[in-house]
């Protein structure tokens, strides 16, 4: 099981590592997608015509792995997060969580299914519902798919306020949306996802509508609950710099098909496609030797 | 682009302050004492976090502001003329060959009703010097001489805005900004809501135009990336105030305003061997409060006792002005001093919200 969340928290910098993490779950299965296929019926451009969103895509999230998927606008990265997360069904293709068929799954099969993978998602303004509070957001997955009782519940809501570093977690607890800072809020979103202790989180553009300043601390909470609780993570996003951060293994997407993949390190410092060498390119850094593509 | 008569100095704006005051609950002071002057074709960019008053500026030098929010006191000089106290058809006046803005999301700016074509004609009416100006044909031929410039095809005028992709959307709200030739356009996140792609050519297309039509533009992004990338000098503002003002070229070397190299540590080349990502720990300070002290004090690595009594004003350092006491007395001390205080080990607290450093390498 995972640790308890109550102990000591590890130092701030976290360096990645390839091995295993320390927390190995007894049965947790691979999540395995292969030829995944995802045909859109295309409107306004006459009859039959189509889109396709994911084209052949195939991965595995080994336990305790940290897969990132990248590319542009419209490559197909969300659209492949709902096929995993059993939101939209492949046209073609399967994907497996171990025995569990997720490309067939139906409402039931989807709730059990749901406790094992979770979502983060991009915006955590629009994630959070602005009337509840932190604490009854948090509540109602420990209530609804662990069955917990309320007494239950709310002493697991402040375990997992303190797991996301939401400390004194009674502070937070009360607290509404709009009374949190965006990295604060996400971090509740996070909480939430963790509330069901799922083997899988899948998180789709977790910082992007972050300050820079509050990025930092939000990837450091994934890659933390990774090691603590051997979790594995899949990592959506067009911000490279983001994915070399929390990822070991990248998938790079454009127009649905998968173009490059790898170790992330390697594929960032010699990428082969010219599609990755584009979205390299097109990374704004502040620092002088780097500066140019602009004004140029 | 019209034949203007600028001086050296295309807008002169001092003693800035906007209070955000509603009907009930606490009054914001947003902008604080902001003195800004800004040079015919200069691009300059506007960073900080959300909510320090970057985009609050922005609407004010453009006199954009609505209730709750208003212009206390200061005054705008643009091109020699007062326009903080103008109001209707003297301020719409101005407009015209004045100043633009382009707002963060066309989305959100376009109405999703109406054809593009539409939104050209709109404004050309609400603008028009003649007749023959807003006829259905001549707007059409603006139209598709607008779009030219921000690259999109004429067949774009008839689509509705739900028809675009995000980054032509955007370049639709530049053609806009652009329709009534100013002199002066606010880009308020131009490219936030944009893939990293898109992002790099909209800005391409936005340095582009402004070196051919020469307009001064503010580039308002918490992205120090973009902004140093595009920007000929940049403005650092936290808390509703200036804390620095360089060249763009200047930023990343030397000493900065602690906040600056705060931001500057939030980046890295994810080509590089080993990363180190920073954080920035704690939270900008509340604006409905006055501020004893230098406002980033209580989350700054270098604040001395100094720092929490008395608000630092701009002085020079480096090629350009910082408003901080340790920084200040270094720059007029010897070169050995700086030495010391130069890398200043940060006391993040361990992962307490939104603080922390990630770092990775192998």
């Amino acid at each position: 099981m995972a640790s308890d969340p109550t102990e000591k928290q590890p130092p701030t910098v976290v360096t990645q590592r390839t091995d295993a993490p320390r927390v190995r779950r007894s049965v947790v299965p691979a999540l395995a997608v292969a030829h995944a296929t995802k045909i859109y019926k295309a409107r306004g451009q006459g009859r039959g015509a189509t889109v396709t969103a994911v084209d052949d895509v195939s991965f595995t999230i080994e336990p305790g792995a940290a897969i990132g998927l990248v590319g542009a606008s419209g490559s197909g990265k969300s659209t492949l997060a709902k096929l995993i997360t059993a939101s939209e069904r492949p046209t073609s293709g399967t994907i497996r969580f171990g025995d569990i068929e997720v490309d067939r799954l139906r409402s039931g099969g989807r709730r059990a299914y749901h406790r094992r993978v979770q979502m983060v998602f991009q915006d955590p303004y629009g994630a959070l519902n602005p009337l509840h509070t932190v604490e009854y957001t948090v509540m109602r997955p420990c209530q609804n798919i662990l069955g917990m009782s309320a007494r239950e519940a709310s002493r697991r809501v402040h375990e997992l306020l303190e797991t996301v570093g939401l400390n004194p977690a009674a502070q937070y607890a009360s607290k509404l949306p709009h009374q949190l800072s965006g990295g604060q809020r996400q971090r509740v979103v996070v909480a939430r996802a963790l509330a069901c202790d799922p083997d899988v989180i899948v998180a789709d553009e977790p910082v992007s509508m972050l300050d820079v300043s509050l990025r930092a601390g939000v990837l450091s909470l994934l890659g933390r609950l990774r090691d603590e609780r051997g979790l594995s993570l899949l990592y959506i996003t067009h911000d490279l710099l983001s994915a070399r951060v929390v990822t070991d293994q990248i998938l790079v997407l454009n127009g649905g098909r998968v173009v490059e993949s790898g170790v992330t390190k390697q594929v960032l410092q010699h990428p082969q496609d010219e599609y990755t060498k584009r979205l390299l390119d097109a990374v704004a850094t502040p620092f002088p030797t780097n500066r140019s593509s602009i004004a140029a | 682009m019209m034949a203007t008569t600028t001086g050296p100095t295309l807008l002169e704006a001092t003693g800035i302050n906007v209070v955000y005051e509603p009907a009930r609950g606490v009054h914001i002071w947003s902008v604080r004492d902001v003195n800004l002057t800004l040079r015919p074709g200069e691009f300059v960019g506007l960073v900080g976090e959300s909510g320090c008053g970057k985009s609050t500026l922005g609407f004010a030098l453009t006199r954009l502001l609505a209730p709750p929010a208003k212009l206390q006191s200061g005054q705008i000089l643009f091109d020699g003329t007062d326009i903080s106290l103008l109001s209707g058809e003297d301020l719409r006046r101005q407009r015209r060959g004045g100043f633009a803005i382009v707002l963060q999301s066309g989305m959100n700016a376009l109405n999703p009703v109406r054809t593009i074509a539409h939104h050209f004609g709109d404004i050309l009416r609400a603008h028009e010097r003649g007749r023959e100006e807003s006829s259905k044909h001549e707007v059409r031929r603006r139209g598709i001489e607008l779009l030219g410039k921000v690259h999109l095809d004429e067949s774009v005028l008839n689509r509705y805005p739900h028809e675009l992709s995000g980054g032509m959307r955007q370049r639709v709200s530049i053609a806009l900004a652009l329709a009534l030739e100013p002199r002066m356009i606010v880009f308020d996140e131009p490219t936030t809501a944009l893939d990293v792609i898109a992002q790099k050519a909209v800005m391409r297309t936005i340095k582009e135009l402004q070196r051919e039509n020469g307009f001064t533009a503010i580039l308002i992004s918490h992205d120090l990336g973009i902004v140093l990338e595009a920007t000929d000098r940049v403005i650092v503002m936290y808390a509703g105030e200036v804390v620095e003002d360089q060249p763009s070229r200047a930023l990343g070397s030397g000493l900065h305003h602690p906040y600056t190299e705060a931001l500057l540590r939030c980046y890295a080349d994810p080509r590089a061997d080993e990363i180190h990502l920073g954080g920035i720990p704690g939270t900008p300070p509340d604006l409905s409060l006055s501020l004893a002290g230098c406002p980033f004090a209580p989350r700054c690595p270098l604040a001395e006792d100094i720092c929490r009594r008395e608000d630092p004003p701009l002085t020079p350092l480096g090629d350009g002005l910082a408003a901080c006491h340790v920084r200040a007395r270094e720059a007029s001390s010897g070169p050995e001093d700086i030495a010391t205080v130069r890398q200043p080990q940060t006391p993040f607290t361990p992962d307490t919200a939104d603080s922390t450093e990630v770092s990775h390498g192998q």
